[in-house]
């Protein structure tokens, strides 16, 4: 490219960037700019309330009778595991933990099994295993009939896709509403909200499971004579059977994940409850406890699932006709041989209530004693961090510094430096690394500035869709447009910056924290095997679960949100860094060596440059775990959409919890859709051999 | 193998054509593909930007047959096979079996005439990860419905034929690559069919493996006598292995044919290419080179079969100017082999490059081989 051609690429985002700077100065002095005018609001609260109490109306009736249908089995499943002695469930956990993985995960299911025991857990963790189990095979059957259909019907594909995108971009909590208003209080709105949040997943394993059946697979079927069919359960089926196992096993952990968090409303007696319950009244000690409970549950389900997904398939997936057999006695002769022992020992049936042990009042005495002792310390922390890096990317400096907060006043020849720093950092980023890290640097530098709830609604929705236009087509461009129009129009606007302004900022955080790990963890193999078991547990924990030790720290407010959005999002940002710096094409990596590069060269000049499109794909996923952490995060103290989804929630208002929710699912999808292009648009360039 | 072939005709292909595209019926206006100016049509569907996968194909394949479609990657010979057994439809055309039309069968006769008279064999082996090699083999009679037991013991019957013994409760991925192939050809043969498909069965294997399975599917020809259409795009492998060999490009069959027609006879330049790097002493037998007997070949002392190899007999040759006789199955002499008779039928196949120089002189003993 020449000089001067590049000069007339740069042109336009240049001029957007003046233009996004100019008004952010002019939202300074004329604040009615900053929201969206009024006159383009719709009352859309209203009807969408009126709507749905219309169909509340007419069909509640029989989703109220769908609900008394489904409270059955759960009623059933809930039952028997409250009769079964708990060594008996345990036994059959562990039998289930061998075949799929083996001693390890058997001996850490016995622990579990003892864990939940001891510490009094086994009701609660009962009842809601029994909705998990309820509602498991219920997303697997529907997520693999329609997962068939798709597969089977273009058409059909062509609508569930998109449907299932919006569903998975929709805040869980956002469609507890219409759920708790068609169905009621009660367990059937865990069973059903878990069944309609988890079975997406299985649609899009059973798609592409089937889809990658080998054709070879599919024509030695038809010539073996199958008929359709045979064909299909007899052929692709199994020979999709790996993917689709990988689909139960995400749908079972989120099946898991929504019935902890469906019980902070239709709560009865199960595990997330009880972590909300002690939770409201401080008592963390009880909540941590109870929150390990759900963090082993998760695992354990996580591993059993995985590794009889990842055996599908294989020679170890089946075992001979003897061996069977034998396996067989030995399962039977173990349930007899325990139901036996529970008569003799019946603290094998019920968990004795001497042996309970009683930990939450030591930690709760501990929790006091560390924040008591580190009160200064942790406050501190949280209040720097909340002056210097929240505030100002809220509501900017010209709002935050004060003798209060920074210790002087704002002067003008403060904002002097200030503009001339981010000039000089803008000027150097542009010489040494690219005119797009540039503008950059000056828009984050604007944002820090003048705060980002302060800048003119048309300046942001300016500058994202020139991004758009930038890395996609005009088709996005739309799409974002369409968007933001509802955003505007629905007067959500300002909630959406808030929360934008929450999810960007921890998005940065987790980027820049994570893919500094990822790339640690990729250099190192002994850091490596430190991050990558955390990152598992964080990974399949319920959300719910994360925020517990943040809120025992720092109690409620928008730090504890921040981090526990942190906590959740960094995985993807380290995951995605290590994986694409660690599985680079050799043959490139040594001919770099053999060109003598140092470390330092070969980091940052060959392996960086070529990892990045992975990378800036662990930026898509970071983006999208933080959104979903939000909504769970506005529990304990962020504004902005997710508070809204909340207080829709708790006050039964459909419009509102709705209009916020979609409001999420597109600020979710328009970030995606970008990243994924930005992502797309770095490895494109690569491929034409030009520079980024 | 020649001697097993009969001129029984088992499957007809009659004017088949696939062609790929947008609108591709409305170049047929009889679905028998019998157009009356086929050559000019395909011009049309081409300049039209449609693909002629398979262009007006004809050939018939006769009881213990093994007729082998040669031709590049792209040439329609996948195609074709898949033609033949409905697993791709054709545009246009007939595939006759036993008078009747493959083409025009239902959906439930054509999954009859699959459990009942074809087997296949694929490049990919095909085999369902699920089921271990037995299982694998009995699959196609799982499908009819046959007991458990009887299914069990004919793919023992055909696990014994393949050789894979002790190998019967292994799962795919427990074998290396001949393995699982040998596996594909068991399970093909497990229904006992008369008409047998291969689709670059050997492709993926390695050359040595390659070479193995080569034989071993001849040793099991050799008992079964099964009609077979084997695709490769291996020319060497087509030579050791067909009866009759057709070569395809671009859909069209280029030309029908012995393996020997074809490297004597190429029809044009894109089949002489492949015979370019043919081993001749291979290919050519005693009485590919023989010459009727005359005169002077009364004190010929030597004797051998027809189809010995040239290879073997040139040791022979080279020693003994005046050939040997070439006799068939019954001792009958049909002729006279020489050294000379050998030099003359490479010559064919060779370009002639014009390297020799005349020398004038008092009198030739010896002409130039031209």
């Amino acid at each position: 490219m020449s000089a001067s051609s590049v000069r007339r690429a740069m042109a336009v985002p240049l001029a957007a960037v003046v233009a996004f700077l100019l008004f952010a100065v002019l939202g300074v002095f004329a604040e009615g700019l900053v929201l969206p005018p009024a006159v383009f609001e719709l009352p859309l609260t209203a009807p969408l309330n009126a709507a749905m109490s219309w169909f509340v109306d007419i069909f509640g009736g029989l989703f109220k009778g769908l609900a008394w249908l489904l409270d059955w089995p759960v009623y059933w499943a809930q039952s028997i595991l409250q009769w079964l002695p708990w060594s008996i469930t345990a036994f059959a956990v562990c039998v289930l933990a061998y075949r799929a993985s083996g001693v390890g995960l058997t001996i850490f299911c016995v622990l579990t099994s003892v864990y939940i025991a001891s510490f009094g857990y086994w009701v609660p963790t009962m009842n809601s295993l029994a909705l998990v189990l309820v509602s498991v095979p219920m997303s697997i059957a529907l997520g693999f009939a329609i997962g068939a259909w798709g597969f089977y019907s273009e058409r059909a594909h062509r609508v569930i896709m998109p449907t299932l995108d919006l569903l998975q971009t929709v805040p869980a909590f956002a469609y507890l509403i219409p759920i708790l208003l068609l169905f009621g209080f009660g367990t059937t709105v865990g069973l059903i909200s878990s069944i309609i949040f988890a079975f997406p997943p299985m649609v899009r394993n059973t798609i592409v499971g089937l889809r990658n059946v080998p054709e070879a697979i599919v024509e030695s079927g038809l010539m073996s004579g199958a008929d359709e069919r045979q064909l299909f359960w007899q052929v692709r089926t199994p020979a999709a059977l790996r993917q689709i196992l990988l689909g139960v096993n995400q749908c079972t952990m989120a099946a898991l994940s929504m019935v902890i968090i469906a019980s902070i409303i239709g709560g009865t007696n199960d595990i997330g409850w009880e972590v909300t319950r002690t939770m409201r009244k401080a008592q963390f000690g009880d909540s941590l406890l109870a929150g390990v409970v759900i963090a082993l549950i998760a695992m354990v389900m996580d591993r059993i699932t995985w590794g009889l997904a990842i055996k599908a398939g294989t020679s170890q997936g089946a075992t001979r006709e003897g061996a069977q057999k034998r396996a067989r006695v030995t399962i039977i002769g173990g349930f007899a041989a325990l139901a036996g022992l529970c008569f003799v020992f019946p603290g094998l049936a019920v968990w004795p209530e001497a042996y309970v042990i009683e930990a939450a009042g030591v930690i709760n005495e501990a929790v006091t004693e560390f924040v008591a002792t580190y009160r200064d310390v942790l406050k501190t922390i949280k209040n720097n961090f909340f002056f210097f890096v929240m505030l100002p990317v809220k509501s900017g400096m010209i709002e935050t510094v004060s003798p209060f907060s920074w210790g002087f006043k704002l002067m003008p020849w403060h904002m002097a430096v200030y503009a001339v720093l981010i000039a000089a950092l803008a000027y150097v980023s542009a010489r040494r690394i690219s005119p797009y890290v540039a503008m950059l640097v000056v828009v984050v530098g604007t944002v820090y500035f003048f705060g980002l709830t302060n800048i003119p609604w048309i300046a942001i929705a300016l500058l994202v869709l020139l991004l758009a236009h930038q890395l996609e087509d005009r088709r996005l461009v739309i799409g974002i447009g369409a968007g933001l129009l509802f955003l505007v129009v629905t007067g959500s606007w300002e909630k959406a910056m808030l929360s934008v302004y929450i999810v960007s900022l921890s998005v940065l955080i987790c980027f820049l924290l994570g893919t500094t790990i990822g790339i640690l963890a990729a250099e190192n193999d002994r850091i490596s095997a430190i991050v990558r078991p955390i990152s598992d547990t964080l990974q399949t924990m319920p959300l719910f679960v994360i925020l517990i030790p943040f809120v025992m720290l720092f109690k409620i407010g928008e730090f504890t949100a921040l981090l526990s959005i942190c906590a959740y999002a960094i995985v993807p940002a380290i995951r995605y860094s290590e994986h694409g710096l660690r599985n680079l094409p050799k043959p490139v990596i040594e001919a770099a060596e053999s060109l003598g590069t140092t470390r330092m060269q070969m980091l940052f000049q060959v392996k960086l440059p070529m990892a990045l499109p992975v990378i800036l794909l662990g930026l898509n996923q970071t983006i999208m775990y933080a959104i979903a952490m939000l909504v769970i995060a506005a529990l304990v103290g962020t504004n902005g959409l997710g508070q809204q989804v909340y207080i829709g929630l708790s006050d039964g208002d459909f419009g509102v919890g709705i209009i916020a929710g979609i409001g999420m699912a597109i600020i979710a999808m328009s970030a995606d859709r970008l990243t994924q292009a930005l992502s797309r648009r770095v490895k494109g360039a690569r491929a034409d051999g030009a520079m980024v | 193998m020649t001697s097993n072939v009969t001129k029984e005709v088992v499957l007809s292909c009659k004017n088949v054509w696939k062609v790929y595209g947008p609108t591709p019926n409305k170049f047929f206006d009889k679905k028998n593909g019998d157009l009356s100016n086929p050559q000019q049509s395909i011009d049309e569907m081409r300049g039209a930007n449609h693909v002629t996968a398979a262009a007006n194909v004809s050939f018939d394949l006769h009881r213990g047959e093994i007729f082998v479609v040669m031709g590049l990657s792209g040439s329609g010979k996948s195609t074709l096979v898949r033609c033949l057994s409905r697993l791709v439809e054709p545009t246009a055309g007939e595939v006759l079996i036993e008078g009747t039309d493959l083409l025009s069968l239902s959906k439930k006769e054509l999954i009859d005439i699959r459990r009942h008279k074809m087997g296949m064999v694929f490049q990919a082996f095909g085999l369902l990860p699920h089921l271990n090699v037995i299982e694998n083999i009995a699959f196609p009679l799982k499908l009819q419905g046959v007991p458990e037991a009887e299914r069990l013991e004919r793919a023992q019957r055909v696990i014994d034929l393949v050789e894979l013994n002790g190998r019967e409760y292994n799962f795919p991925d427990q074998l290396s690559g001949g393995q699982q192939q040998r596996v594909g050809i068991a399970r093909s043969l497990a229904v006992e069919p008369d008409i047998w498909f291969l689709d670059e069965p050997f492709s993926a294997l390695d050359p040595l493996i390659r070479r193995q399975m080569q034989d071993e599917f001849l040793r099991i020809q050799q008992v079964l006598h099964k009609s077979i259409v084997f695709i490769t795009h291996d020319f060497l492998e087509a030579l050791r292995i067909a009866d009759r060999i057709m070569i395809m490009k671009d859909g069209e069959v280029v030309q029908i044919g012995t393996p020997l027609d074809l490297i004597l006879n190429p029809a044009d330049d894109y089949v002489f290419e492949f015979t370019s790097d043919v081993p001749w002493e291979r290919i050519l037998h005693a009485e590919d080179v023989m010459r009727p007997v005359e005169e002077r070949d009364k004190i010929v002392k030597g004797g051998v079969a027809k189809d010995t190899s040239v290879e073997d007999l040139l040791p022979y040759l080279a020693e003994h100017e005046n050939g040997v006789l070439v006799e068939d199955d019954a001792g009958q002499v049909l002729g006279v082999a020489t050294a000379r008779g050998v030099v003359k039928a490479l010559a064919t196949g060779s370009e002639d490059r014009q390297v020799v120089r005349e020398i004038p002189s008092e009198g030739d003993t010896q002409e130039p081989a031209s």
